[in-house]
């Protein structure tokens, strides 16, 4: 056998040695390293043993996924009955929109998923046309949502279940994070009636619950308003959804604005730039950037608490399933409701908190530390 | 601030505009749709089915309203509301009339401003038990742990009952219906307390109702009826008077089926025919016309109809007409004539 031989420094890295390698070293590396580790490990072990067959066994092998009722379902089988899920699909996804109309909610949705699409990822074909599309989103959706110009008219209070979240979601975060930017812009604002004006809003909103918020949306306003001036009650909720939320995002906002050093904005004074110009070019670039995970936090937050309009009597998802499990042929099927209506919403948050995170990489040129 | 002074300060706001509020009936008609105040889910009383469309003994009466008002009992909006929202949805204007499980009390008929409709179902404070704990009565649930909704008029009854009987109980707060379900079921409290219509729905979404007994004391009175905001007689009238014709067809034998029949023309019985309008002008007293009593009647039937439909032996509430027997069965259902 011919002994191989290098020059100094131009010998191949040996491989590692076998018990650093391979999925044995792995356990013992991350799962079996101390005692107290092994003790966690076996803990971790006989929880998931606990906890993982009995949910896969309620979810899916002992599942009953036709029926008309409960009793049929209980007939069948005793876990989860998703029979009732799935007749009642539809009013969790479209509320009680009209039936005929609903392929508009539909081509909302799918509009929604381009717009999306052109506005997050910057290497999306036709990206400049997308981002007009975008623009103009709002608008078309309000027509196909609201009708009028053509179509039949559908009234607010028809709208529900994951629509409706996604309605009020979807506006709460396109709108909240402008306002919340010129809001923080206006507390550091040299004007005192805009820093003024800027700062009680802000201080107003985040002492008071959303929930009281809403409540005064829904039946203090009438109050107030003249009789007769119908204000219509999903434009009420969203205005005080959008606010509250701008309030939250305001000061992340300032807080980014903070972060960033003070040579940024002398060097876009010295530059003779603007106001308006240098935080355009200068100051808003940096200050978003390191703002997205509390941004992206205001945001799931946002989505989250779009559950509370149940107080004022909107059905959201969570609404939906509650007055679905007031139904005498499906009582007591809560566990179904509640987990179906927790993955909807899993998705969704998770969703938004992958793209942050996808965002903060792409835009990831210093700071690390 | 509980919710009652937050109701009674709400209602003080508006007392401004109440004055200016007559003409509900007007607004309703200009509007050509009815906005019916109701709770956001209750078994047999009011739920929304697989294809959003509101079911149910509360619903029902609100279809007989619109129908009598509008002519038809498909236009009415309906308002969900929470046990803490439905009479400031109401004072406030959003809803028109209130059938939302409501007990009827003087103090939300005086400090709240209401005008309470008649009682479309009496109910009363029960109490759910697991057979094994081997209890007969409620007066052997000294120590007993309870589940309790907060903020509801069985909370009180609840400390009334034990307090005059000398007893000691462990609340068990919960927030809503299935929580108290869950809670029960998952053996956290001894005894689920609640109207007693809700017990029954309750036991019968458990897993095995037949080894849970609803105990046979009733501790509370629960005249559950309509309501209208205080200050406009005439809408008052007519809710008050569908509610009543609903009663009396079931008195009379009207119903859904023989309305034509009966009410075609002018019969023998001057009541039926009063009912019906075919004798006397009683629709114009309440702002109507001649037929109102006959297209409320005809959405759903009469009582006894509205009855077995939502929450009688036949549907799995199973609920019993007991005290909501009319007069004449042994009941207390008894309506003021209509002449």
């Amino acid at each position: 056998m011919q002994q191989e031989t290098y020059k100094p420094g131009e010998h191949p890295d040996l491989p590692p040695p076998s018990n650093t390698i391979g999925p044995m070293a792995w356990i013992r590396e991350n799962l079996l390293s101390s005692p107290t580790n092994i003790v966690m490990t076996a803990l971790s072990a006989w929880f998931l043993y606990e906890i993982i067959p009995p949910t896969l066994e309620w979810v899916f092998l002992d599942a009953a996924f036709t029926g008309e009722n409960r009793d049929e379902c209980r007939a069948k089988a005793a876990g989860a009955c998703w029979a009732f899920i799935s007749e009642r699909f539809n009013l969790f996804t479209y509320g009680f929109y009209p039936h005929e109309s609903r392929w508009r909610v539909d081509l909302s949705f799918l509009l929604l998923l381009i717009a999306l699409v052109a506005v997050l990822w910057d290497r999306a074909p036709f990206r400049k046309q997308g981002l007009y599309f975008a623009c103009a989103y709002p608008f078309i959706a309000g027509w196909l949502l609201l009708g009028g110009y053509g179509l039949e008219p559908v009234e607010t209070d028809k709208f529900g279940g994951f629509m409706l979240t996604l309605v009020v979601g979807v506006t709460g975060i396109a709108f909240s994070l402008p306002i919340g930017i010129l809001l923080a812009l206006g507390r550091q604002s040299d004007l005192l009636a805009i820093r003024l004006f800027s700062v009680g809003f802000i201080e107003f909103i985040r002492g008071v619950p959303l929930i009281t918020l809403l409540f005064v949306a829904s039946t203090m306003l009438n109050y107030f308003l003249p009789r007769g001036t119908t204000f219509d009650l999903l434009l009420r909720v969203l205005i005080m959804v959008t606010l509250f939320s701008s309030a939250y995002m305001a000061e992340v906002i300032r807080g980014g604005l903070q972060a960033i050093p003070k040579g940024q904005y002398e060097a876009a004074d010295a530059m003779g730039l603007k106001y308006w110009t240098s935080m355009r070019l200068i100051v808003l670039p940096q200050v978003l950037k390191i703002s997205i995970p509390g941004i992206v936090n205001t945001f799931i937050g946002l989505y989250k608490d779009t559950t509370l309009v149940i107080i004022i009597g909107l059905l959201d998802p969570l609404g939906i399933g509650r007055s679905s499990l007031a139904d005498t042929k499906w009582t007591g099927l809560s566990n179904e409701v509640y987990l179906f209506v927790a993955i909807f919403f899993f998705i969704s948050c998770f969703g938004m908190a992958r793209y942050s995170l996808y965002l903060e990489r792409k835009l990831e040129t210093e700071h690390k530390r | 601030m509980t919710i009652k002074k937050a109701a009674a300060l709400a209602t003080a706001l508006s007392l401004s505009t109440m004055t200016a509020q007559a003409g509900t009936l007007e607004d309703v008609q200009a509007r050509g749709e009815l906005n019916c105040v109701v709770t956001t889910g209750l078994a047999g009383f009011a739920a929304p089915d697989e294809n959003g469309r509101w079911e149910g003994f509360d619903v029902s009466f609100c279809r007989a309203v619109a129908a009598a008002v509008l002519g038809d009992g498909e236009k009415v909006k309906f308002v969900p509301s929470t046990g803490k929202t439905r009479f400031t949805l109401l004072n406030s204007g959003e809803g028109d009339i209130l059938f939302r499980n409501t007990t009827e009390t003087m103090s939300r008929d005086a400090d709240l401003k209401l005008t309470f409709l008649p009682v479309n179902y009496y109910d009363g404070q029960g109490f759910l038990v697991r057979k094994d704990l081997g209890v007969n009565s409620a007066m052997e649930l000294d120590g007993a742990s309870i589940c309790i909704q907060t903020g509801t008029t069985t909370e009180l009854n609840l400390a009334d009952f034990f307090r005059a009987n000398n007893m000691n109980y462990e609340p068990v707060n919960i927030e809503t219906n299935e929580e108290g379900i869950a809670n029960y079921s998952g053996n956290r409290c001894d005894v689920y307390t609640t109207d007693a219509s809700g017990l029954a729905s309750t036991r019968a979404a458990l897993d095995d109702p037949s080894a849970h007994v609803i105990l046979p004391e009733i501790i509370s009175k629960e005249p559950l009826g309509g309501a209208v905001r205080h200050g406009d007689d005439q809408w008052a009238d007519i809710g008050k008077w569908v509610v009543n014709a609903i009663i009396i067809a079931e008195e009379l034998g009207v119903n859904k089926g023989n309305l034509d029949a009966m009410c075609g023309s002018a019969g023998d019985n001057p009541s039926i025919n009063r009912l019906c309008g075919t004798e006397g002008d009683m629709g114009s007293m309440i702002g109507l016309d001649a037929k109102w009593a006959v297209r409320a009647i005809g959405v759903g039937g009469n009582y006894a109809e509205l009855f077995d439909a939502h929450v009688g032996p036949d549907t799995p509430l199973a609920l019993a007409r007991g005290l909501n027997a009319s007069w004449r069965d042994g009941g207390i259902l008894y309506a003021a004539p209509i002449r």
